[in-house]
């Protein structure tokens, strides 16, 4: 007998209460042979796009493998929606959409075909399947070329086509392992903003991988990097971008000596960083009108104002070099 | 997620039974079996064997059409456990010939396209897969082999009475055992061979040298050691044994060759294995192709 998905969503539900982290990573180590791919991970990820950054080898591929169960953790869990990667595994997948790095198809099949077949195997009826995959295939613009078979496809095409098998069944978690490989611009564009759209549909959580870190910065409200197998920053991009508000650079012309005297006066820090440029670090209470106010006091004219905040690749550079962040 | 909404929506929808869904894989599957006219010609031809012999069991029972022909019904073939037995014999060459078209780039497709990650991250086992695309040449073979012969078996039934039916149905049992573990084989040696080879011409190659191979290397040994025991590496000769154990025909002296050693005659009685050492020698290899299918259907190899 067919089971409504909204019933067996609920029972998940009913199983994960009390749990509002889409990853709780619970010392969750993996090791290939004698090789340790991933390190004594902890934390919980609540984001509703969750960006996994990190060097070639880092283990971004292996931690979404190993969430979704095709490899075994040597120590440690984790767990996805409040579920246990190894003993819900079948609740957890009947929940997740994977979208892989590699070429993945069925050769030899029109694109409607394979993402209904897609469908059916994650437990849809085979006339909702078809229904599904048609919208699917519409929503990721590849509507006109559905009937094509996937060989003949581009580059670009297959990612779409990657990108329709991972949403057709609706998935509460959309797992994205590098989406804009090999994709020319126009065609990342189309990618990223798909992500974002189905991000801010508010239906489905998201973990993009990538190497790209705009894609990232785009898509992304929270980011793991990993180095090394192990968490090398894990960083809130929106309470970082929150944060980077009281840093700001401004371009001056005038007198500025005087002027300088007057913000650390206010009690701000501030730094000379060239002819007419300084850097200020805002205290509490502090706003930008204020300064403006203390240059007309000052005679002196802002030319350019702008927030200084570090960029992801900042923060990527500065994981690197670091040691290791936690959680 | 409507064609003209264009925006991502869950699916709140019914959901199949999970226990059903390994039969998801064998239903695609054929629509790209049957799209080869060739295969379904092939398939067509596998049912000839079938008319026949149910012509000759009506025959045997219908006086007016022996006397229209002109047949005497002694010179017919008697309906028993031989008869069945050469027609399951005659339907399992064909099951093989059909393996050799379907069964190859079930696997290995999938393997050379990096498909299977994407079966086993929805709620589908590897054992699902495996049972599934088994299921692909368990259903096809099943019908040209013992479903048939079985509905055969019903009609001579039929036709000779319900004292025959109850006498014979050891019959139909090995007609069913006979084909079950027939088919059971080449589906499992034909994955295991599409699991490892993943081209497809190749792969069929393979699967025709794991049948013709040994028994070549096997009748050498026969000769060059005057001994029936090269038979237990010849994938035809087990079953014929196997076969002829269940339909009552097994005979274990199969010869005699009298030899010259060292200038004396010597009389060598040709004994084939015991029946048992077949039935084991079948079950070790349907082990090995499950080791291998277990080794080869991942998601992803992991190089340590």
């Amino acid at each position: 007998m067919a089971v409504p998905a909204a019933i067996q969503e609920q029972s998940i539900q009913e199983q994960s209460a009390n749990s509002d982290a889409v990853i709780d990573l619970h010392g969750l180590s993996v090791n290939f042979g004698r090789r340790p791919i991933l390190q004594n991970l902890r934390g919980d990820l609540r984001g509703r796009a969750i960006g996994l950054l990190g060097p070639n080898g880092a283990g971004k591929t292996t931690l979404i493998h190993t969430l979704l169960g095709f490899h075994p953790p040597s120590s440690g869990t984790a767990q996805i929606f409040g579920l246990d990667i190894v003993n819900d595994a079948n609740q957890i997948k009947s929940l997740v959409g994977y979208m892989p790095e590699r070429d993945s198809f069925i050769a030899q099949m029109s694109a409607v075909h394979f993402v209904r077949l897609m469908a059916e195997l994650s437990g849809l009826p085979p006339e909702a399947a078809l229904e599904r995959a048609h919208e699917a295939l519409f929503y990721v613009g590849l509507g006109e070329a559905r009937y094509r078979k996937l060989d003949t496809y581009s580059l670009g095409m297959k990612q779409l086509a990657k990108l329709a098998q991972a949403i057709v069944h609706g998935p509460k978690l959309i797992f994205l392992d590098e989406p804009t490989n090999g994709l020319d611009p126009p065609a990342r564009a189309r990618m990223i903003k798909l992500i974002r759209e189905i991000r801010d549909s508010g239906e489905a959580h998201i973990v993009l991988s990538s190497h790209l870190l705009l894609d990232v910065e785009e898509c992304c409200d929270e980011i793991l990097i990993l180095r090394d197998g192990q968490i090398a920053v894990y960083c809130n991009l929106e309470e970082e971008r929150k944060s980077n508000r009281k840093f700001l650079m401004m371009e001056t012309r005038g007198e500025q000596s005087k002027f300088v005297e007057a913000i650390a006066g206010l009690g701000c820090e501030y730094a000379l960083t060239g002819d007419h440029r300084l850097k200020v670090v805002l205290q509490e209470g502090v706003e930008v009108r204020d300064l403006y106010r203390l240059a007309a006091d000052k005679q002196v004219q802002i030319r350019r104002l702008s927030y200084k905040r570090d960029s992801l690749e900042d923060i990527f550079l500065k994981a690197m070099e670091n040691g290791h962040g936690s959680l | 997620m409507a064609v003209y909404e264009q925006t991502y929506k869950r699916y709140a929808g019914p959901l199949t039974p999970e226990w059903s869904r390994f039969f998801i894989i064998p239903r695609h599957a054929y629509r790209g079996v049957f799209k080869s006219k060739l295969f379904t010609a092939f398939f067509v031809i596998c049912f000839i064997p079938l008319l026949v012999e149910a012509i000759l069991i009506y025959l045997q029972h219908n006086v007016n059409a022996l006397g229209i022909l002109r047949v005497n019904v002694r010179e017919l073939i008697p309906i028993d456990a031989s008869f069945f037995e050469t027609f399951v014999n005659l339907q399992g060459g064909f099951a093989f010939f059909v393996t050799l078209l379907v069964g190859p780039p079930l696997v290995s497709r999938d393997l050379r396209n990096n498909a299977l990650p994407l079966y086993l991250c929805r709620p589908f086992s590897r054992t699902e897969y495996v049972l599934g695309k088994m299921s692909v040449l368990l259903i096809l073979l099943s019908l040209i082999t013992w479903i048939p012969q079985l509905l055969l078996f019903l009609f001579q039934s039929y036709l000779e009475g319900a004292s025959w039916f109850v006498n014979n149905l050891w019959i139909a049992s090995a007609i069913f055992i006979g084909s079950v573990v027939w088919i059971l084989l080449l589906a499992l040696l034909s994955q295991a061979v599409s699991a490892l080879v993943k081209w497809r011409v190749v792969a069929s190659a393979a699967l025709l040298g794991i049948f013709f191979i040994p028994s070549v290397f096997g009748e050498f040994i026969n000769v060059v050691f005057w001994t029936r025991w090269g038979h237990i590496v010849s994938l035809g000769a087990l079953m014929k044994n196997v076969s002829d154990g269940l339909f009552g025909t097994f005979v274990r002296t199969t010869g005699r060759i009298v030899g010259f050693d060292g200038g004396v005659a010597r009389e060598v009685i040709l004994n084939e294995p015991p029946l048992w050492c077949s039935w084991a020698a079948l079950f070790v290899i349907c082990a090995i192709c499950l080791a291998l299918l277990s080794k080869k259907v991942k998601a992803y190899e992991v190089v340590q």
